[in-house]
């Protein structure tokens, strides 16, 4: 009798002990599997990467013009505005890999130092569309209501205007120049951005955590900030590296229109503009520095639809 | 119906009206001075009194909402102002630089038709694989390529390499081709990367296999059955196409040096000619709101659940295809059709 009545407690001590083991074991194990499904996931997204050739391919390049825009001397080490008289409209050979200009400046270093210029206007312009157009696109989809409604009859007025056109108008009123190049690119892109963001807002508006941040008290600017924001922030991001080579492409469209930054810069489209006169006999200058044009693009239209369907794969 | 179409024609004009006034926003309230600019940059001899007259005789003293309601009276009159550089009347300009840039438009738009339906359907058609994809590659490779280089590339070699085509100027349909094709790339990308996407969900509707367990052969099945279907929500894009082209011909016809609206709007941009820019903007925006106006209002003949059904299905498609197509990548199709799922509003 007492030998059991000793007992009960000690088996209970024990199984409670037991059980803070398993609990233990149990949130170790989910601790572990946790980062071991990180450390997996980031594996298996490698493996995507490598698995396939035209991503990894595009990836290398955008380094590369990546490299070019920050540290141009890196890969072309000369002085993109001094010309050697000597060596006017050569071909490409192993000395000039892009040839020469008219004053026997060398193509390619001139395209890499140009990179910068091109590349942080459509910096510019992405980030003035994505500021821009999320904040539109969270009001709207936010507030509602007519806010939604006079919101996204401004896109769909903006959206009326062929793109380049609107870019042209805005240039006419600020004047040229690579900043205000970009600038005007940026706000072409608005209304898709505002209108995507938008849709991307009332997805997560109606989720279940969003409704839980709610009940369990908190105010509405923190659930905009601390759930809505970062949860509709990826197909936006997506949509960011789209922009941005259609930034580049329209970029160096108005800066080979001529509006861009004045000549001596070699920005990639007045680089192409200034073969122009040379098509005939010198058909590396518009040639190379169309095809680095064309290939960024490229790459970061490649870049955008893995990141899109990565997107939704863990969605 | 009539109702129907009288809330088209509505929203036409709303859309229109709406665009003149973004333009003149854009154009009249941002800073930046084209009377210093029509003086010439670096005039010092000319007096701020000077200046003043010159602002008074345009009327670009008085306040903005007095401009903006004075002009607005004039459009609804068909008086777009007159160039503050030539000095001629803005519809004179436009009107003199229209049937050029029609004529090439609408060239480069049955090349584009022709070759993105042509590719869109062969590459769904054929039963290589290796095939389908090197024709679906294509279209992303239109979309990237830059218009103004493709032209050149297009001079240096069918006109230098290989004198086929006459370089510039406009002479005779044989000038015509290159610029045209130009014109039709990034068009004609779009339209290939829109067809092929919507033929390959077609083919996969339940009405389709009914077509192939009747025994219809393969071509009637794409062609006859599913073509038809999958050509409605391509359909609906009229109108992003038309502004595209309209748009393209500004790099076209300066790479051309062809004359035309496009060589009009760069030259007008080049020196701050504010009206004629205003005037082109509103041109582009009448010829986008014109092909939704057709498109919406042939689109019930084409498929009659739109008016009954007061059109959810047609809208959602409307919307998703155009968001689409907006981007030069299929990539942003996932996002677009939350947004088609979450709006059904046309334009």
């Amino acid at each position: 009798m007492s030998d059991t009545a000793a007992l009960v407690p000690e088996r209970h001590e024990q199984s409670d002990d037991v059980f803070a083991a398993t609990a233990d074991a149990r949130f170790a194990d989910a601790v572990r599997s946790r980062s071991a499904d990180a450390a997996l996931r980031a594996g298996r997204g490698l493996g995507r990467v490598l698995a396939r050739p035209t991503l990894l391919i595009a990836l290398v390049w955008l380094a590369l013009v990546v490299i070019a825009a920050i540290a141009p001397s890196l890969l072309a080490p000369g002085d993109p505005l001094a010309g050697v008289p000597a060596e006017r409209l050569q071909g490409p050979s192993f000395a000039h890999w892009f040839g020469t200009d008219q004053l026997g400046r060398d193509l390619y270093t001139r395209v890499v130092h140009g990179t910068a210029l091109t590349l942080s206007a459509a910096g510019i312009a992405v980030a003035v569309g994505l500021v821009v157009g999320t904040f539109l696109g969270l009001l709207a989809g936010f507030i509602g209501r007519f806010v939604d409604e006079a919101v996204m009859r401004l896109a769909d007025v903006l959206l009326a205007i062929p793109a380049l056109l609107l870019s042209l108008a805005i240039i006419t009123a600020l004047g040229f120049g690579t900043v205000n190049v970009a600038v005007a690119v940026g706000f072409a892109s608005i209304a898709t951005v505002s209108r995507i963001s938008r849709s991307e807002v009332l997805r997560v508006r109606s989720s279940v955590y969003v409704d839980a941040a709610r009940a369990s008290g908190d105010r509405w600017g923190r659930v905009l900030f601390r759930h809505v924001l970062p949860n509709s922030a990826g197909p936006v991001l997506v949509l960011a590296v789209l922009e941005f080579a259609g930034a580049i492409l329209a970029v160096s469209a108005l800066s080979f229109l001529g509006y861009g930054a004045p000549p001596p810069a070699p920005e990639w489209g007045s680089l192409v503009s200034g073969g122009r006169d040379f098509l005939r006999n010198a058909w590396w200058l518009t040639t190379f520095p169309g095809l680095v044009i064309a290939a960024t693009v490229l790459a970061a239209n490649r870049v955008s639809r893995a990141l899109d369907t990565e997107g939704r794969r863990t969605r | 119906m009539a109702r129907y179409v009288l809330l088209r024609l509505l929203q036409a004009v709303g859309v229109l009206w709406a665009s003149y006034t973004v333009s003149f926003l854009v154009l009249y309230a941002l800073p930046g001075d084209p009377v210093t600019l029509l003086a010439g940059a670096d005039a010092t001899d000319i007096t701020p009194a000077q200046l003043d007259a010159l602002r008074a005789e345009l009327g670009l003293d008085r306040p903005l909402i007095v401009q903006y309601l004075d002009q607005l009276g004039a459009v609804l009159h068909g008086d777009l102002g007159t160039s503050i550089v030539t000095g001629r009347p803005v519809t004179e300009i436009i009107g003199e630089a229209l049937p050029p840039t029609i004529a090439i438009a609408a060239f480069a738009l049955v090349i584009a038709v022709v070759a993105g339906a042509g590719i869109a359907i062969a590459a769904n058609y054929t039963r290589h694989r290796w095939l389908a994809d090197v024709l679906l590659g294509l279209p992303p490779l239109g979309v990237a390529v830059p218009a103004f280089w493709f032209g050149l590339m297009l001079i240096q070699w069918f006109s230098f390499a290989v004198p086929i085509f006459p370089a510039v100027g406009d002479r005779g349909f044989a000038s015509l081709v290159l610029p045209a094709i130009t014109l039709a790339l990034p068009t004609g990308a779009t339209i290939a990367q829109l067809l092929s996407k919507s033929l390959s969900s077609t083919l996969r509707e339940p009405y389709v296999d009914t077509a192939w367990a009747k025994g219809a052969s393969r071509a009637r099945v794409h062609l006859g059955h599913a073509l038809k279907n999958a050509a409605l929500p391509a359909l609906t894009v009229t109108g992003l196409i038309v502004g595209q082209l309209l748009s393209g011909t500004v790099v076209t016809e300066t790479v051309f040096s062809r004359p035309g609206i496009g060589r009009v709007t760069a030259g007008a941009v080049q020196q701050q000619d504010v009206p004629v820019v205003q005037g082109v903007v509103l041109v582009a925006a009448t010829a986008f709101v014109l092909a939704n106006l057709v498109v919406d209002l042939i689109a019930p003949l084409l498929d009659p659940r739109i008016v009954t059904a007061g059109g959810p299905a047609r809208r959602r498609a409307r919307t998703a295809t155009r968001a689409t197509a907006a981007r030069p990548a299929p990539a942003a199709s996932g996002a677009a059709v939350t947004t088609a799922s979450t709006q059904g509003e046309p334009a």
